[in-house]
């Protein structure tokens, strides 16, 4: 059984059909890249995986259990985490705080533990903030910690958004254009830190436009254009295919 | 209001001062504690004493709507609801079934807790504007029903609420502890893993539950605690004026804890202390300006928005942290 099965997944918004019979299969410790022009449909059907849009017709499976129809936090219980295209980060609260938000799922604390500071109460909090800082030294962030998530430098928000992904233990990641808006040396960074994160037995689907990167990092490329899968492969053989060369330059149809 | 406007966290990226460790500690709970109690040492008139009983009570009201408003930025426009329900449940009780104050405490809780979640569950489906007008809507339909209703005596209200003690500083002293205690708890569960939830909802819902927080049933949770402390002060609030009227529960009331909250510092427990106290004794010190202290009052509130649009004392990312 793959970790996550996609099959067969349709989105409708009136009259726009934004994926169009989408199937495609993850399995354990991937690392698959989603690419494809603008529009067509990579993020709408990342947000379909996580449940912030609800597909219309389709089947979504994480390791053979359903997906489709659950709500986004139901999604994030099953296992998987995900980042966000323009960041999301909590930009008010300390970039601790941000990623001890990845500890909701799993720390057990009631209410009157928190009323009592009760030992329990205590104890989950300590963890919580060990495993925070874990993860902020894991995507090796440089920046005050304490200070408001919105006061870090741009590319040490991507990575701090990755942390608090990571911090939820996610089966699956999904990283949406991680390397968007990087310089070289930061791209060269998060190359690495997609590899550890591979490395920790963590599936990872990236949306990605840096091809560079797509092929360096990908184990397995599933390509998009206008809602419907028309590669999926090997990098190598992926950008030696037809149809992808026709769909990013544009052939003598689409021209 | 809730989530946009300016900047609350001035001084995130300082080191720590002398001044902001003794404002981050809980020395200044302390303190805030001692003044309380030792301010019917410095003046104890029974006209004094009614104003601090009073004040505190509003205390609790704004640690209530801070936790809904504050923590989870749901702006909440009819917060008085809850504050009638409470004294509402505790007048009936007490004068027409007889009970002694304090065993209404678990049926205001149950009745709260049911008002929360009858006012909650529809309406937080709603965003922003939205939950805000419809808010305002419950408050008003909650005044209106006690204004019908024989039980709650209809617009002359209930009178004859048995007292928890006779003697007024005592009884100064028993509301000053138990707002006390429903301030820390407020504080406290902040600090929890469910005020976290709080705050990752108000800046940014999706994000939040993209990290698996339910947020539905989170901002509900927002919702029914900031009804229990209000209905809580509802029982206080009643037992000290022994007589409640719908005239008490108007959306004036709500306007004015609100203000408290926003004038304090949203989301800081000291801040929205301070905001509340200011708020509750600022009309008496401007007693002598008679038909001019509302107009001087509303003056002040527009300066302190203008020079400190965060607050008095604001919330510091730093504040879950501890």
């Amino acid at each position: 059984m793959s970790l996550l099965e996609v099959e067969d997944l349709r989105l409708r918004f009136g009259g726009l059909l934004a994926i169009d019979g989408l199937s495609f299969s993850v399995e354990e410790g991937e690392i698959v890249s989603v690419i494809g022009p603008n529009g067509a449909g990579k993020t709408s059907a990342f947000n379909c995986v996580t449940g912030f849009y609800r597909a219309s017709s389709g089947r979504l499976a994480l390791r053979g259990e359903n997906l489709l129809g659950l709500r986004p936090s139901a999604v994030a219980a099953r296992g998987i985490a995900r980042t966000f295209q323009n960041l999301r980060l909590f930009g008010e609260l300390s970039v601790l705080d941000n990623v001890r938000a990845g500890a909701h799922l799993w720390l057990r604390q009631g209410i009157l533990d928190a009323l009592l500071h009760t030992p329990r109460y205590r104890r989950s909090e300590r963890e919580c903030t060990e495993q925070a800082h874990h993860w902020l030294d894991f995507v090796g962030l440089r920046g005050d910690r304490y200070g408001a998530a919105r006061n870090l430098p741009y590319g040490e928000q991507r990575r701090a958004e990755i942390a608090r992904a990571l911090a939820r233990r996610p089966d699956l990641l999904l990283l949406d254009e991680p390397a968007a808006g990087l310089n070289q040396g930061e791209k060269a960074e998060m190359l690495d830190l997609i590899r550890r994160v591979q490395g920790l037995g963590i599936a990872i689907v990236l949306i990605e436009h840096d091809m560079g990167l797509v092929m360096d990092v990908s184990e397995r490329v599933v390509v998009l254009n206008f809602g419907q899968k028309i590669a999926d492969g090997r990098p190598d053989d992926v950008r030696k295919d037809p149809a992808v060369i026709a769909a990013y330059l544009g052939s003598e149809a689409h021209a | 209001m809730t989530t946009t406007g300016q900047p609350r966290l001035l001084g995130t990226d300082k080191p720590p001062t002398l001044v902001s460790r003794l404002m981050d500690n809980r020395w200044a709970g302390l303190a805030g504690l001692l003044v309380a109690v030792l301010a019917p040492f410095v003046i104890a008139t029974p006209y004094a004493l009614s104003v601090m009983t009073s004040a505190a009570i509003f205390v609790m009201l704004a640690a209530g709507l801070n936790i809904v408003v504050g923590y989870c930025g749901l702006l909440d426009l009819g917060y008085v609801a809850f504050f009638a329900v409470g004294a509402y449940t505790a007048g009936v009780l007490t004068t027409r079934v007889g009970l002694p104050l304090l065993a209404t405490v678990p049926a205001v809780l149950v009745v709260t807790v049911i008002a929360g979640v009858v006012i909650g569950a529809p309406t937080l489906r709603l965003r922003s504007d939205y939950l805000a007008i419809v808010t305002l809507g419950f408050g008003e339909i909650i005044r209106i029903t006690a204004n019908n209703l024989d039980v709650t005596g209809g617009p002359s209200g209930i009178y004859g609420i048995p007292s928890l003690t006779a003697n007024p500083v005592v009884f100064y002293y028993v509301t000053v502890a138990v707002v006390a205690l429903a301030v820390l708890g407020a504080a406290r569960l902040g600090r929890s893993r469910m005020g976290r939830a709080w705050r990752f909802i108000r800046e940014d819902e999706d994000a939040a539950e993209a990290m698996g927080v339910h947020t539905y049933k989170v901002k509900l949770a927002a919702y029914i605690a900031g009804a229990v402390w209000g209905g809580l002060a509802g029982v206080l609030f009643a037992a000290h004026l022994s007589a409640i009227s719908p005239t008490s529960f108007t959306f004036l009331q709500s306007a004015l804890v609100l203000m408290a909250v926003v004038l304090g510092g949203m989301g800081s427990i000291p801040g929205v202390v301070v905001g509340a106290v200011v708020i509750s004794l600022l009309p008496e010190f401007l007693r002598d300006l008679a038909d001019y202290r509302f107009f001087l009052f509303g003056v002040l509130l527009i300066v302190v928005m203008l020079v400190r649009p965060q607050g008095l004392w604001p919330a510091r990312s730093k504040e879950a942290l501890k």
